[in-house]
């Protein structure tokens, strides 16, 4: 408790107020710009960290974090195209409620419910956090390294439609994350020098999310205008609100412990709430035409979701969200021991973080009910300028890491890569989570050997490691068991009708 | 990359096969084999390196070759891949080489010149050059906004953040 309040007096300084209300603003900027994402933000901003403090740039990053949530969901209302998977379900049902002159309600039901659901996720946090931290703490190596396992195996086999582009970008990122001599030799760094410390994991990211998301986009740039909806201050109507409350609250509950599980992700949780609120609704025929209950549960579990995932980020170090990764680069570009021992070694920074998820999410309701129709506006900036800027300071983040021209040219490779993996449906986040979980995998595992002197058996000696091992068994044969299935009922075609897509993703 | 310049061919009957896949599987192979032949020409670690050097790159050359191998099959019976969709993607059309290229260019000729002219310049001329690249056509308008950011990025970085950007060609004058 002491720590908490510690955290608040580190969080509510004039100095780090003004970063929190930096990042809740850029957050939802860059939520509601088209094509550009939190994840993308905060690898654009990894230089920052090099000279403001450690305190400063984590509570900035979180804001961009919880602001990019609330950003997306009003892009997803009013403009029909969901920017993540996770906003899906805001798009079907926000957007038919938007065309039907209830763009004000949906923006207010999926703002509120995203504050609700922030507010009650983030003090469930507190709780959690560190519980499962004080627990893992205990665990040798062999667990630990289990654990890693089991969040590159989850994140790459779990999300995402397809399991083989999940693997082929995992080994992607376990390529890029050997180069280096970290083992004492040269590992795939051509003779080059400037190799040797490895691919900068900034240059990395910047690459992926910005250059390659920007080559996407220009290839296929939509030459028509989309068509905006316009929208006035957002408010709910008594009846809103006696609709909108229980949903906040379920989607509250399935969004928080399916972020904190070493998995991640918030598509299942927005889908399952979905699904809840349609078969719970008293006006089942709503659905599909514009239900504000399905808007506003999966809002609440979008964001629960997205405050759940801190847990293993903070707890275990183990990122399961592309923006939750760099959040975990910049941690380790302060030098911070990521990992169990992070809350023990520096409570005051895990806290003040903690503390100002509040702080970020109450400023977050307070700029975005009153100034939507402003972040609207967003929406109709001149293309051009957007990417051009994009890929102006995607060159600038790369170059000022080491003023190397030659970072720039692998900015421009691993840039082309993103590109392609866009272009053959292949994830981006399990190579980035391979990039930085990769050399750290085998350093748990040489520490693991080292302590019993080369006995491999140590891997399986303990009962959290099992258990663990017998999890990803267990998922295992449930893809197996599945894509048999799937085979039996015939070759699977193309299905484009959104409804199709959204039962599998329910029933997954 | 030559993978990245085939069209995307919009979604049609899934007896089609997806044939810059096999250009993809090809690269994974070729980059897994190159893995296990880097892996090959490591010694044997220090005594207390109880996970050999080449251990985790052999596994990882393995999986690149597998699933490349893998994708190809894949490939073969049909399987197409599901390219990612956003806000300003419109995937009705074929890819668009010509932009691509320009801003490929543009990224090449930055990193070409930046060691020479420094950021200030090249950074206005990367935000124009992509501006143009993305259809925009009001070239002093583009330049002076590429200046403007540029210029202010440079000593946003160099005495905002105390990152000092070397300053090229234009050394002394800003």
């Amino acid at each position: 408790m002491d720590l908490l309040l510690d955290g608040f007096q580190t969080a509510l300084t004039p100095g780090n107020l003004l970063f929190a209300a930096i990042g809740v603003l850029l957050g939802t900027a860059v939520g509601v710009l088209p094509g550009i994402g939190p994840a993308m933000t905060l690898a654009l901003l990894l230089p920052v960290t090099y000279t403001v403090g450690a305190d400063s740039a984590i509570i900035m990053f979180a804001g961009i974090y919880y602001g990019g949530m609330y950003g997306g969901s009003t892009t997803s209302i009013l403009l029909n195209t969901p920017g993540e998977s996770s906003s899906v379900i805001t798009a079907i049902e926000g957007n038919k409620m938007a065309k039907a002159g209830r763009a004000a309600q949906a923006l207010a039901t999926a703002a509120i419910g995203s504050f609700v659901a922030g507010t009650i996720a983030t003090v469930a946090l507190w709780i959690v956090a560190p519980t499962v931290a004080d627990l893992v703490v205990t665990l040798g190596s062999p667990s630990y390294f289990a654990l890693m396992l089991l969040a590159l195996f989850a994140v790459t086999a779990v999300l995402g439609a397809s399991k083989l582009r999940g693997f082929i970008a995992l080994f992607l990122g376990l390529t890029i994350g050997l180069v280096g001599t970290s083992t004492g030799q040269a590992r795939l760094t051509f003779g080059n020098p400037l190799l040797a410390d490895g691919i900068d994991i900034v240059v990395v990211a910047v690459a992926v999310f910005a250059i390659g998301e920007a080559l996407w986009v220009a290839a296929h740039l939509r030459r028509k205008p989309l068509e905006i909806i316009p929208v006035g201050q957002p408010w709910m109507s008594r009846e809103d609100w006696r609709r909108s409350w229980k949903p906040w609250l379920r989607g509250t509950a399935y969004g928080f412990p399916f972020g904190a599980l070493p998995a991640g992700g918030a598509e299942i949780p927005t889908f399952l709430s979905y699904a809840t609120e349609k078969k719970l609704s008293k006006h089942p025929e709503e659905f599909g035409h514009g239900a504000i209950e399905g808007v506003a549960g999966p809002e609440a579990a979008n964001n629960a979701s997205a405050a759940g995932t801190l847990v293993p980020l903070l707890a275990l170090g183990l990122p399961t969200t592309a923006t939750a990764a760099i959040m975990l680069v910049a941690l380790q570009g302060y030098g911070f021991n990521t990992g169990p021992t992070l809350m023990d070694e520096h409570p005051d920074l895990v806290w003040a973080l903690l503390a100002s998820l509040l702080v970020a999410n109450c400023l977050l309701l307070l700029i975005n009910l009153p100034m939507a129709p402003i972040w609207a506006r967003l929406l109709r900036i001149p293309r051009p300028y957007l990417y051009a800027g994009i890929l102006f300071f995607a060159s600038l983040g790369a170059y000022s890491v080491n003023f190397q021209a030659f970072d720039l040219a692998l900015l421009l490779a691993i840039g082309l890569l993103g590109f392609a993996m866009r272009r053959f449906g292949i994830p981006v986040l399990p190579l980035i989570i391979g990039v930085i979980l990769g050399p750290k995998l085998e350093e748990q595992l040489g520490t693991a050997l080292k302590i019993s002197q080369g006995d491999v058996s140590t891997l399986w000696s303990e009962p959290v490691a099992v258990a663990v091992y017998a999890v990803m068994a267990l998922l295992l044969l449930a893809m197996a068991v599945a894509g048999l299935r799937g085979r039996d009922s015939g070759p699977a075609g193309p299905t484009d009708t959104r409804g199709s897509d959204e039962r599998e993703l329910v029933e997954r | 990359m030559s993978t990245t310049t085939t069209p995307t061919t919009t979604p049609v009957a899934p007896t089609l096969v997806d044939r810059a896949q096999y250009g993809l599987a090809a690269f994974l192979v070729v980059v897994g084999t190159y893995v296990g032949y880097d892996a090959w020409t490591l010694e044997a670690g220090f005594s207390d390196q109880p996970v050999q050097p080449y251990a985790i790159p052999y596994v990882v050359a393995a999986g690149l070759v597998v699933l490349g191998l893998l994708l190809a099959v894949a490939t073969a019976r049909g399987d197409r891949p599901e390219a990612e969709d956003g806000e300003d993607v419109d995937l009705s059309q074929g890819t668009d080489v010509r932009t691509v290229a320009l801003l490929a260019g543009v990224l090449v000729a930055n990193i070409a010149l930046i060691d020479l002219l420094g950021w200030a310049i090249t950074g206005a001329l990367l935000f124009a050059g992509a501006a143009f690249a993305l259809g925009s056509r009001t070239w002093v308008r583009d330049l002076a906004v590429g200046t403007a950011l540029s210029v202010a990025t440079w000593y946003g970085f160099y005495v905002g953040l105390g990152i000092p950007i070397p300053a090229g060609v234009l050394d002394g004058v800003l």
